[in-house]
């Protein structure tokens, strides 16, 4: 249990623990067999299970996710690994028309897991699209975006075990992060956030590649005295208000980071949603950083001045604390 | 000479002779059933308009008489045919088209979202060439469950234009899966004919470069279109794959309710309404093998009339949905989201 595993090989063990137990549980994708996917997040599994289930397709993404549909409605639990989140636009119909409506419009459940790296990386515009927003917003979808080991094994094991359409995200950039994770029973459910770091001061909400940007902040700001939360939210539909809620209440600010552009998206959904809520305990704006409202280029340097870097988490942070002085005396004195 | 020296019987040859009176009856009640929806649709009661397929009814029948309840069929946007030959009672479905309760799927699909789930009717698509991959899928699943049944696609030519479909097809070959693709060619695409926007020799050319079975079969002709997907059923139960037949066919009115079919000539219509109707041609080789006679023909017209006015009533009196259902069981799992304010 103490052993450090990567978030791919996390993937892995949760998905051949549930494959142990459940047979109608299998997955569909390109290059699987051999190379184990891109990530190297089902390597080994076809040597176990067969090539029955763990099916090498073709690049036909609108064909993958219809197999997985049709096979959802009729007594099969599949996972279809598009590789990169970009190759769910060939597919979009099949996601937004097909997964998600066939259970309200039908009655019928889709336990479906579509399975893809996303975030920001290498590669320039057409490997990088932010489209969790897009997901999100979709009702009958659920949407999960792990950042450590434990989370990605936990939730997939919950989305396995699910009876909806669950579109797993898995940051690029997160690929060769080494944690624990849990036992065949450890379970993340849908919906829930984790504290990454506790603060009363601010409370910064990410997901992905961004968490470890934010502590990475808090820990610079801890430094002035300026006590950082930081919250996981791991799953953004449905985004875990109660936690989000209960730390706004105690700290008085928040931050929505994302590597998406500020114009739509889920950070904006859940400042949208904060306010609504808690807006008596807010002693500043609520504040989102974004990206720009840009695609994504080549250059690394170009990449960095799109994306959030924890400088400027750091420098909102403070000019929230100094527009909206706050009545706790550690921070009345700062910047 | 009179319309009916003209039409040509079509051939009982290998046919479920006993059945071939229900059948006919079954062509009669799609038709039957179809011919109210515009009244209906553009008098309010049906909610919307429909896209109706009278003219197709062999293909339905055809198609589903030589399948079974365990094997399932996916549908397109021009599906009520289909439904009630696969089984669905004509309540239910016409319940859905009026929006009820009572309709198939509680007044949430209508008229493209159809559902039979016992019968094997899997939900309908409004999306073109969608309902094509839904089928490979069902495919798939019944192919690793081991289970003796097949999934067949019902699609129009238009789907034929679609990308999607053929990486269906083509995914469906490799893995070599139980579907029967059906391609019911009608000519047109809403109201582009089909010869304009479709390259090579026909779509059964087109799928035999997949590298499966294909051919094309007379769509008004119930029998033929039978003895295909019987063919390909049972291909597919020995393995063998999937089978593509394009079965030619003619819908009499437009593409939807109300729409003036001003693109086709009143010449062509009534060459494949006067001479070669697929109820027409049935009742004539089961009139001249005396399996039926002319007042046991009128008594199942009587009684389909009477099936389409039961259903109609019913429809009209039954329950609307709660409007508190209305975004219930969206998931399996209970999202609680916020409420708006005035809630």
């Amino acid at each position: 249990m103490s052993e450090l595993v990567t978030v791919g090989q996390a993937f892995k063990q949760g998905v051949a623990e549930e494959m142990r137990t459940d047979d109608t549980i299998f997955v569909i994708g390109t290059d699987l067999v051999r190379r184990g996917g891109h990530f190297a997040q089902v390597k080994g599994l076809a040597d176990e299970f067969g090539l029955a289930r763990v099916r090498d397709a073709p690049i036909s993404e609108a064909a993958m996710v219809a197999a997985g549909v049709g096979a959802a409605l009729s007594g099969m639990r599949p996972i279809v690994d598009l590789n990169f989140i970009d190759f769910s636009l060939g597919a979009m119909d099949e996601i937004i028309n097909q997964a998600a409506k066939m259970r309200y419009m039908s009655g019928a459940p889709v336990p479906l897991v579509i399975r893809a790296s996303s975030g920001v990386a290498l590669y320039a515009s057409q490997h990088n699209n932010s489209l969790e927003g897009w997901f999100a917003e979709t009702p009958g979808l659920f949407v999960v975006a792990p950042s450590t080991p434990a989370d990605t094994k936990g939730l997939i094991k919950t989305a396995l075990r699910g009876e909806d359409p669950v579109i797993f995200l898995m940051h690029k950039r997160l690929s060769g992060t080494r944690g624990t994770v849990g036992g065949p029973d450890a379970v993340v459910p849908l919906g829930s956030a984790a504290i990454r770091r506790p603060g009363r001061h601010v409370t910064m909400l990410a997901w992905g590649a961004m968490v470890a940007k934010a502590v990475t902040a808090a820990d610079e700001l801890a430094v002035d005295g300026v006590e950082a939360e930081v919250i996981d939210l791991r799953t953004l539909f449905p985004v875990d208000l109660a936690t989000i809620e209960a730390s706004v209440r105690r700290t008085g600010r928040v931050l929505v980071l994302s590597e998406s552009p500020r114009v739509g998206g889920v950070a904006a959904q859940v400042a949208a949603q904060v306010q609504e809520s808690v807006f008596d305990w807010l002693d500043a704006p609520v504040h989102r950083i974004g990206a720009a409202h840009s695609p994504i280029p080549h250059n690394p340097t170009l990449i960095e001045a799109l994306i959030p870097q924890p400088a400027d988490i750091v420098s909102a942070v403070r000019t929230s604390m100094r527009r909206w002085p706050s009545t706790d005396p550690a921070s009345a004195d700062l910047g | 000479m009179t319309a009916a020296d003209t039409i040509v019987p079509i051939d009982l040859e290998g046919l479920p002779t006993r059945s071939l009176p229900e059948w006919l009856e079954t062509m009669v009640l799609i038709r039957e059933f179809e011919s109210v929806l515009d009244d209906l649709s553009l008098g309010g009661k049906v909610v919307g308009g429909v896209h109706c397929a009278i003219g197709q009814e062999a293909v339905a029948v055809g198609t589903s008489r030589a399948l079974t309840d365990d094997d399932i069929i996916t549908t397109a946007h021009r599906p009520h045919h289909h439904a009630l030959a696969k089984g669905m009672s004509p309540d239910a479905a016409m319940a859905e088209l009026f929006g009820k309760a009572t309709g198939c799927v509680g007044g949430r699909g209508g008229t493209m979202h159809l559902a039979d789930f016992e019968h094997g009717y899997f939900p309908g698509n409004g999306i073109v060439g969608a309902n094509v991959g839904l089928a490979m899928g069902v495919a798939l699943s019944l192919h690793m469950r081991g289970v003796p049944a097949v999934a067949c696609a019902l699609f129009g030519d238009g789907a034929a234009n679609t990308g999607r479909t053929w990486e269906a097809i083509n995914l469906a070959v490799v893995w070599k899966l139980p579907l029967v693709a059906v391609c019911e060619n009608n000519m047109y695409a809403v109201e582009t004919r089909i010869d304009r926007v479709t390259g090579g020799d026909s779509i059964a050319t087109r799928a035999a470069g997949f590298g499966l079975p294909s051919a094309q079969v007379d769509g008004q002709d119930a029998g033929a279109v039978f003895r295909a997907v019987r063919e390909a059923r049972a291909r597919a139960l020995a393995g063998e794959g999937p089978t593509f037949i394009e079965a030619l066919t003619y819908r009499y009115l437009g593409h939807s309710t109300g729409a003036e079919p001003a693109y086709r000539s009143d010449e062509e219509v009534n060459a494949w309404r006067s001479t070669r109707d697929p109820i027409d041609r049935l009742r004539a080789a089961l009139t001249a093998a005396d399996l039926i006679d002319n007042d046991q023909y009128e008594q199942g017209v009587a009684r389909c009339r009477q099936v389409v006015a039961n259903a109609v009533a019913a429809a009209e009196a039954a329950a609307e949905p709660e409007p508190a259902s209305a975004a219930a069981g969206v998931t399996g799992f209970v999202v609680t989201l916020p409420k708006n304010l005035h809630e």
